[in-house]
């Protein structure tokens, strides 16, 4: 009987390696290693590109997705995860793949219009229905009463941007006193039960968990839980400042060159800036950075709000930002112990 | 070991407690097995079911969800036989033969047991990955190990090592030498005396130890989320799928796919307990292991 | 071949095959195990003794050994209370479903931990089974260190009941007579004839559960949450390493290579002395 078994077990190892590794050779296939709350985006958008680019070259195309916090996913990349673009939450992920790996060009921002940038976004509070907190602006969330959810900024693209915003709000607040802004930030942490590793984690924590009073969310993630996870649950509440997020996209020049994937990698990064990649963007929530040619309707659900950006003075680009806030022992470290 | 001479409970037997005592045990200790072992069990197919059998159906077809289930097959279809020749060789090489520095080899055998999961994963990437010590020249060669089938081989490998060996050594110890050493005087050769005398002797703890072995291998997390860099459809394993999906808001298809790993584990647990059933003597040595 | 390099180390046999089995066992013990042991080691001692030890001291990873240890030291303590009573009742009495409980209680072992860990969740978060139950009392298990002992036990529990049960089914039901025929009560015999036989099992089994638990990574990532008070070593290995922390993922790493070791040398000494005192482990 075990011989039997064992027998039946290799065939079904050999069987199986066959099943796994034909379909790969017979098609052009791209890697998109991409951050947390992008899965649906870059679901759509595989789809639209993979029939835009069967009718330009004739070729059948195959899109592979991985998705992770954005810090995690870019030391994968450095690990050696074989991935033709990388589509992260903010530059300077990209910039330490440059720096630890050099298979990213370091000329990349200026490869693509808008820094590489295609889409934007910003980060927003989702709160319970009718907000029963009455959580109105960043200085409502050390209140004693309210519980925060937000990701781990060590590891997560948007948790950076969370935390850059409530710098700003509490920088014009206490008119740049860094003592006061240090503490209100650390305040803002001391009121966060659950800091998981990723902002998709914390939206379940938040969504489906019932943790917490408000979720710091990116926008297209307040939008998608609002919308499609659970509609009437939730309500978005927009501060008085937050950022203007700038996820950026960039092909890795050492994976394509070897892999022959260059051209299909480069035509899926622009495709994201042609009008039919902008709609699908604005139709998952990420606000586009060419509105031309887009329907009005397809935009007027971003409210207009004052967006400080990451090159202001207060944060010096993410070249400054990225050490001072989240090397070890940054600003970060010191504040949450 | 599973079944002891039935205790004979008499009014008047002094070795056992009063009626309200044993009572009282028996309702602890199904109460702490109902809340601690069985209520998760049963929040995982009522979760699964949630949507309908349709939903189930459905989540399981998904595409991602397929490869997930043939990744892990695959996984668990390549380690498992490595294990087993592994076990087979050590334990032939440590209970038919005396030699200088076994036990301290019992031990090394042993050793995956007590390291972290995500400390098994570590040490490949430490080895494999691109700042690894081998990262350089497979680089150069184009092979991937990290974040690619083989290194999630080689961690699952790495967490299920000693399944097999420790099934088999003690018991191989215990049955002695004399049946192999009679074999080998009557003409058989070594191949032989293993395939008709030793084999048959051992093959239900070596059916244990695979039962043992491929559940871990289906089911390992840790490890295998260290080195699997999470390609949906490519590198996802299924309980690495789960947690995709979990996190995914998908809650309805993350338990229907851990519904199949418990069905597994329910599976293995039966089976195991068949064998131990019937033939507890033939697979662990009386004094157990 | 081995047997010529090494005459002396090795017993004459007329078995043949010992040098090939012997040959193939190392060499694939170095490969999968040994190297690879060995990588994180040298990768550790790359940074020198002053770096190490300051990786290994700072505050948080201090704090995560400390939240992993105390957390596996509890559930550890629950399962040899509850365990021994579970292994007491199925070698002890008759009942039914006696038989079904007995084989459950391997679960934990063949269940995958990542369906372990979303099932806790699921039942201890505020909506969940349990969670509706006591969190409106104001107990919160899921996101905090409760949950992470609750995982913990789950897992644990099988090492508990499996080191009890077959020492208990091997004690002489003659002893427990003569010390009543002594005029012993039952409670007198349970504590000075049975228990005393049964420590160095118990010892075994907590020794097991609590290096099991400290290393355990897939049941309790989903229940822990992620705060720093919830922040277990295996994570915060993981953690660092996402964060591209090399370092930092190898100082913890051996850190916990080393409690483990002390654990399993532990587990060695109680079952050594165990068969000095009672003969048999």
């Amino acid at each position: 009987m075990t011989s039997v078994r064992r027998t039946s077990l290799l065939a079904a190892a050999a069987l199986s390696v066959a099943a796994f590794v034909a379909p790969a050779a017979a098609q052009v296939t791209l890697l998109n290693v991409s951050y947390d709350p992008t899965r649906e985006l870059y679901v759509d958008f595989n789809a639209a590109f993979a029939a835009h680019w069967q009718q330009t070259s004739g070729q059948t195309i195959t899109i592979n997705q991985s998705h992770g916090g954005s810090g995690s996913q870019a030391r994968a990349v450095i690990d050696g995860l074989d991935v033709d673009v990388v589509t992260l939450a903010l530059e300077a992920d990209i910039n330490a793949i440059v720096n630890n790996s050099g298979k990213i060009a370091a000329d990349w921002r200026t490869r693509l219009p808008n820094n590489s940038a295609p889409y934007t976004s910003t980060i927003v509070f989702l709160v319970r229905q009718g907000n029963p907190k009455n959580i109105l602006d960043w200085g409502d969330l050390v209140r004693d009463d309210v519980e925060v959810i937000t990701p781990n900024p060590k590891t997560s693209g948007g948790a950076r941007w969370n935390f850059l915003a409530a710098w700003a709000w509490a920088n014009r607040e206490f008119g740049g006193d860094e003592a006061q802004v240090t503490d209100y930030v650390r305040e803002v942490y001391a009121h966060v039960p659950v800091l998981d590793t990723a902002a998709r984690g914390s939206t379940t924590t938040f969504v489906e968990r019932g943790i917490g009073d408000v979720l710091l969310a990116w926008e297209n993630e307040a939008f998608l839980a609002l919308e499609e996870l659970d509609p009437g649950a939730f309500e978005i509440v927009v501060p008085s400042i937050s950022i203007l997020a700038e996820p950026p996209v960039a092909v890795v020049d050492g994976n394509v060159d070897r892999r022959g994937t260059r051209e299909a990698a480069q035509a899926y990064l622009e495709y994201l800036y042609t009008p039919e990649g902008q709609e699908i963007a604005a139709a998952n929530f990420y606000r586009p950075s060419n509105t031309g040619g887009l329907p009005a309707e397809a935009l007027e659900r971003f409210p207009a709000l004052d967006l400080i950006t990451i090159d202001d003075p207060l944060f010096g680009g993410w070249a400054e930002a990225q050490p001072r806030f989240f090397a070890d022992g940054g600003v970060f470290d010191q504040i949450y112990q | 070991m599973a079944e002891a001479t039935p205790p004979k409970h008499s009014a008047r037997d002094v070795t056992t407690e009063g009626p309200v005592v044993r009572v009282v045990l028996i309702a602890i200790a199904l109460a702490f097995a109902a809340l601690v072992l069985i209520l998760p069990l049963i929040v995982v197919f009522t979760e699964a079911f949630d949507g309908g059998l349709g939903t189930y159906f459905a989540s399981l077809s998904q595409p991602d969800a397929r490869s997930a289930i043939r990744l892990t097959l695959i996984v668990a279809a390549i380690s498992v036989p490595a294990n087993v020749v592994f076990g087979l060789a050590a334990s032939w090489a440590i209970a038919k033969f005396e030699f200088w520095g076994k036990s301290f080899l019992t031990t090394l055998i042993d050793l995956p047991f007590s390291v972290s999961p995500v400390i098994s994963g570590l040490v490949y990437v430490l080895l494999f990955g691109a700042q690894g010590i081998f990262g350089g020249w497979l680089d150069a060669h184009d092979i991937d190990i990290i974040f690619a089938l083989p290194g999630i081989i080689l961690a699952t490998i790495f967490v299920t090592f000693p399944f097999v060996a420790r099934e088999l050594i003690p018991l191989m110890q215990e049955q002695g030498t004399e049946e192999e050493e009679a074999a080998v005087s009557l003409g058989a050769s070594g191949w032989k005396t293993f395939l008709f005398v030793t084999l048959p002797n051992v093959k239900w703890a070596l059916l244990y130890g695979v039962l043992l072995c491929n559940a871990r291998a289906m089911g390992e997390f840790g490890a295998v989320s260290v080195v699997s860099g999470k390609i949906r459809g490519m590198t996802n394993t299924m309980p690495l799928q789960v947690e995709i999906l979990y996190n995914e808001y998908n809650s309805t298809a993350a338990f229907a796919l851990a519904s199949l790993l418990a069905l597994l584990a329910l599976l293995t647990l039966a089976l195991k307990t068949v064998l131990e059933w019937r033939f507890g003597d033939r697979i662990t040595g009386a004094n157990g292991h | 071949m081995t047997r010529a390099i090494f005459p002396a180390l090795k017993r004459p046999s007329a078995i043949p095959g010992f040098g090939l089995a012997l040959g193939f066992t190392l060499t694939y013990l170095s490969l999968i195990v040994l190297i690879p042991l060995a990588a994180l080691v040298l990768r550790s001692a790359a940074l020198g003794p002053a770096e190490f030890w300051q990786l290994v001291t700072s505050p948080r990873t201090l704090n995560a050994l400390r939240v992993s240890f105390v957390c596996s030291l509890i559930a550890a303590s629950i399962n040899v209370v509850f365990g021994f009573v579970m292994a007491w009742v199925l070698v002890r009495y008759r009942f039914p479903g006696r038989r079904f409980v007995d084989a459950v209680v391997d679960l934990p072992f063949a269940l995958p931990t990542a369906v372990a860990g979303i099932a806790l969740t699921a039942l201890y978060s505020r909506n969940g089974w349990i969670g509706s139950l006591i969190e409106p009392n104001g107990i919160r298990i899921a996101y905090t260190q409760a949950g992470i002992v609750v995982a913990l036990t789950f897992i644990g529990l099988p090492f508990a009941v499996r080191t009890v049960q077959p020492v208990l089914e091997d004690i002489r039901r003659d002893l427990e007579e003569a010390a009543a025929t002594l005029g012993a009560s039952r409670a007198q015999t349970f504590l000075r004839v049975i228990l005393p036989a049964l420590v160095p099992a118990i010892l075994t089994g907590f020794a097991l559960a609590l290096a099991r638990a400290i290393g355990e990574y897939g049941s309790v990532i989903f229940i822990a949450g992620g705060r720093r008070d919830t922040e277990f070593a295996p994570l915060l290995i993981i953690t660092r390493l996402e964060e591209f922390n090399y370092s930092a993922a190898t100082a913890i790493g051996v850190a916990m290579l080393v409690i483990s070791f002390i654990i399993l040398l532990t587990i060695n000494l109680i079952q050594a002395w165990s068969r000095r005192r009672f003969g048999s482990g």
